[in-house]
């Protein structure tokens, strides 16, 4: 679960080291335990850092594990068409092993501490930070500067040591889409300010029309409700800051959120924890709701409007705080530390952040995705990716979604059950956030 | 008596004698086959047990080595029984599973089995068709239900033009997964009941009805009686299928949201994103220990018949 894309469980076809990782896991998990224990640690512990063969060029052989089963679609096949374009140019091998998604993500602990490839895909945010201090991951900061990065990716690639461990490819803005048609037929317009968003949601309510669609059946989408709050009612840096575990979930700050949320869920679709947000997104499809806040994915599940959609960033809700700040999900790769091939590996992740290896992944697929190399070519971008680029550009703070930028265990195990439980009771909000706080500091002090 | 006596003294030493010469190359296979089922069952249960309730008792997040563990006594516990709102629910819904269980589906398991063995017309037919659910996954079995329980899309809320919220709304849900549970519980118990009461002797049932006794009377009388080792299969397995409810609840809403259980809570803190293992492991600890009740009981009653039979 996260802020990727969702997609229909698919069995991997060369899944086998993350296979393994995954009954490793289990067995770990279930404490199945000293066996299985030592044999990840020995193994981390054989690959060392020393390269094996050439770095690269003829002979040299670099393993690449991705985040998309084969056949699972354009998402695959750009990662596919990254890899071939690598070794084409260079001359050397690249050995792809292509997981499911949602198995790669769930497995990422224990790949990391067996037998990892040299190089994956991964997210930036707190979970990268964790594998650096954790030293599952190298540190790219020589590989750093590349061209057409800017400062705000190179930031998203830091670690709190000040390293970067990370090289973007990707990324995805959060924001509120809406059909363009239905909005021309009753003349409203993307709102600007608090006033007009208020405004647009009772008219269409008074037009019989749901202004929010909301699904939160699978745990994750409503964090992005939290995140833009949020951001709008206390800023970029307290966000962070609370996602970090510095800030206390139980100040007036975090309130004020749930009571906003509280007074703007009559806006949003009754019931939202039985609905997917592929539900939800039929119900915006369809015209039954206005509007939708959600990632650009949504196109995915109502790709028969696709045309007709547009979106705007969510507006100010605090004029001394404004709306530069959004949840944009970055996508990129690392190194892995216990990869056996360090050289090959940082010589590829370097082109992989080159525009051109973003120009290879667009033109081997479908649909490309939004590069965050500033000189790919943007010429197969849809209307929506192309007025992506310019929100994403223009926000001057990016964040990268609630399960990416705070502690997995605290966000799985506890903010998913926790909005759900607002979802259903949103009036005890002093009971909910203590029972928050209680947690967290289980958790994370 | 004469006889049998010098029998038996006649056995025990030649028994005694075929003991002694076992020859090496038996003993060793002897010990071969006593050794490995004990490795495994040590290493693949006795091992992992008690490591997980070692765990349980300590903080780690898998990163790092097993230096990383650390001890923090009966902290999980504390948190699990005071912080963490879904433990409580998921002991209710597994009792409630249970229960559920054990009076709807396996009742009608067992009537559906009594009425198939009267050989009635059609009856292979409607075997297959109640023994059909078993047959496909629960995750698949979760699939086919959000077809009909879709609030928006689902053909239940279209046919009664109803806007129940059947797997969102907490007070409903678990009954919605029981029910689609109980789909699958029906043909499995069926079938066990039938094949026992096809080795009931025919001639008891004879005998019954010349007494005069009814079917009904037959039935609780003669039958049921007879099946005792069947009945406790039967239980054993409901117990069981409700400890060990997860699958459905997992491909429904991963146990959250009035669907939390036990196995599924573990699973959460686990197996998924989350690396609670110390966490993870006290649940399953209490997991271990409810079941323990259940297996004490079960072999108490069994041993007690071996006793007294």
């Amino acid at each position: 679960m996260s802020s990727r894309t969702p997609r229909p469980p698919s069995i991997p076809g060369s899944a086998m080291v993350t296979a393994q990782a995954s009954r490793r896991s289990v067995l770990r998990a279930l404490g199945l335990g000293s066996l299985a224990l030592s044999s990840g640690s020995l193994l981390a512990a054989c690959g060392g850092d020393s390269g094996g063969g050439p770095a690269s060029g003829e002979g040299a052989t670099v393993k690449f594990g991705i985040n998309e089963a084969q056949g699972s679609g354009p998402a695959y096949d750009r990662l596919k068409a990254m890899a071939d374009a690598y070794a084409k140019e260079t001359g050397t091998e690249v050995s792809l092993n292509a997981v499911d998604h949602n198995t790669f993500q769930e497995s990422i602990n224990t790949y990391l501490q067996g037998t990892p490839d040299d190089v994956f895909t991964w997210f930036a945010g707190f979970r990268m930070a964790q594998f650096a201090e954790s030293g599952l991951i190298t540190d790219l900061s020589d590989v750093w500067p590349i061209d057409g990065l800017d400062d705000a990716f190179k930031q998203a690639s830091t670690a709190p040591d000040g390293k970067q461990y990370f090289v973007p490819v990707s990324y995805y803005p959060w924001a509120v889409f809406y059909r363009k048609s239905v909005f021309e037929k009753n003349g409203w317009a993307a709102p600007e300010t608090k006033d007009d968003f208020f405004a647009l949601m009772d008219d269409m309510q008074g037009k019989n029309i749901t202004p929010f669609a909301f699904g939160d059946k699978d745990g994750w989408p409503a964090m992005g409700t939290f995140d833009i709050l949020n951001m709008r009612l206390n800023g970029f840096d307290f966000h962070m800051a609370l996602m970090a575990g510095d800030e206390a979930w139980d100040g007036d700050e975090v309130k004020l959120v749930f009571e906003t949320w509280r007074d703007l869920l009559p806006y949003h679709q009754a019931d939202p924890l039985g609905r997917t947000w592929q539900e939800a997104a039929t119900s915006m499809g369809n015209g039954d709701c206005g509007m939708y806040l959600l990632g650009t994915f949504v196109v995915d599940a109502i790709a028969d409007v696709g045309d007709d959609l547009d979106f705007f960033t969510f507006p100010a809700l605090d004029d001394t705080i404004g709306a530069d700040a959004l949840d944009a999900p970055i996508d990129g790769f690392c190194v892995a530390a216990a990869g056996q091939n360090q050289d090959a590996a940082k010589e590829m992740v370097k082109w992989l952040g080159s525009a051109a290896a973003a120009d290879a992944a667009n033109n081997g697929a479908d649909a490309p995705f939004i590069a965050a190399n500033s000189e790919a070519s943007t010429s197969t971008y849809t209307d929506l990716q192309k007025k992506s680029v310019e929100v994403v550009s223009a926000a001057s703070n990016i964040a990268q979604f609630m399960d990416r930028d705070t502690n997995a265990d605290f966000a799985n195990t506890v903010m998913v059950p926790s909005i759900q439980e607002f979802l259903k009771n949103p009036d005890d909000i002093d009971g909910l956030t203590s029972s928050i706080q209680q947690q967290a500091n289980s958790i994370l002090g | 008596m004469a006889t049998t006596t010098t029998t038996k003294k006649a056995a025990k030493p030649s028994g005694r004698r075929r003991e002694t010469s076992l020859s090496t190359r038996d003993r060793l296979v002897v010990i071969t086959m006593v050794a490995i089922p004990t490795i495994l069952v040590v290493g693949l249960v006795w091992l992992p047990a008690l490591g997980s309730v070692y765990l349980s008792f300590t903080k780690w997040n898998g990163f790092g080595g097993l230096d990383t563990i650390e001890w923090v006594g009966l902290q999980n516990y504390k948190d699990i029984a005071t912080i963490y709102p879904p433990f409580w629910p998921a002991i209710r819904h597994n009792l409630i599973w249970l229960v559920f269980l054990f009076v709807f589906p396996t009742m009608l398991g067992m009537l559906l089995a009594v009425v198939l063995d009267r050989e009635m017309r059609g009856g292979r037919f409607y075997q297959t068709a109640f023994y059909m659910p078993v047959v496909l996954s629960l995750a698949l079995i979760g699939f086919i239900w959000q077809l009909f329980y879709s609030r928006d899309q689902g053909l239940l809320n279209q046919v009664f033009n109803s806007e129940v919220d059947w797997y969102g709304d907490p007070s409903i849900n678990l009954w919605a997964v029981l029910v689609a549970t109980a789909w699958r519980h029906t043909g499995y118990i069926m079938l066990i009941y039938l094949a026992g009461l096809k080795g009931v002797d025919a001639t008891l049932r004879e005998a019954a009805s010349v007494d005069g006794a009814t079917e009904v009377k037959t039935f609780f009388h003669v039958v049921f009686p007879v099946m005792r080792p069947i009945n406790m299969i039967v239980l054993v397995i409901v117990v069981i299928e409700s400890l060990r409810a997860f699958d459905l609840v997992w491909v429904i809403n991963k146990g959250r949201n009035g669907l939390e259980i036990i196995a599924a809570l573990v699973s959460q803190n686990v197996i998924g994103e989350a690396t609670r293992y110390g966490f993870g492991s006290a649940l399953a600890v209490i997991m271990m220990l409810i079941s323990s009740v259940f297996i004490t009981l079960y072999l108490r009653i069994v041993f007690r018949e071996e006793r007294n039979p």
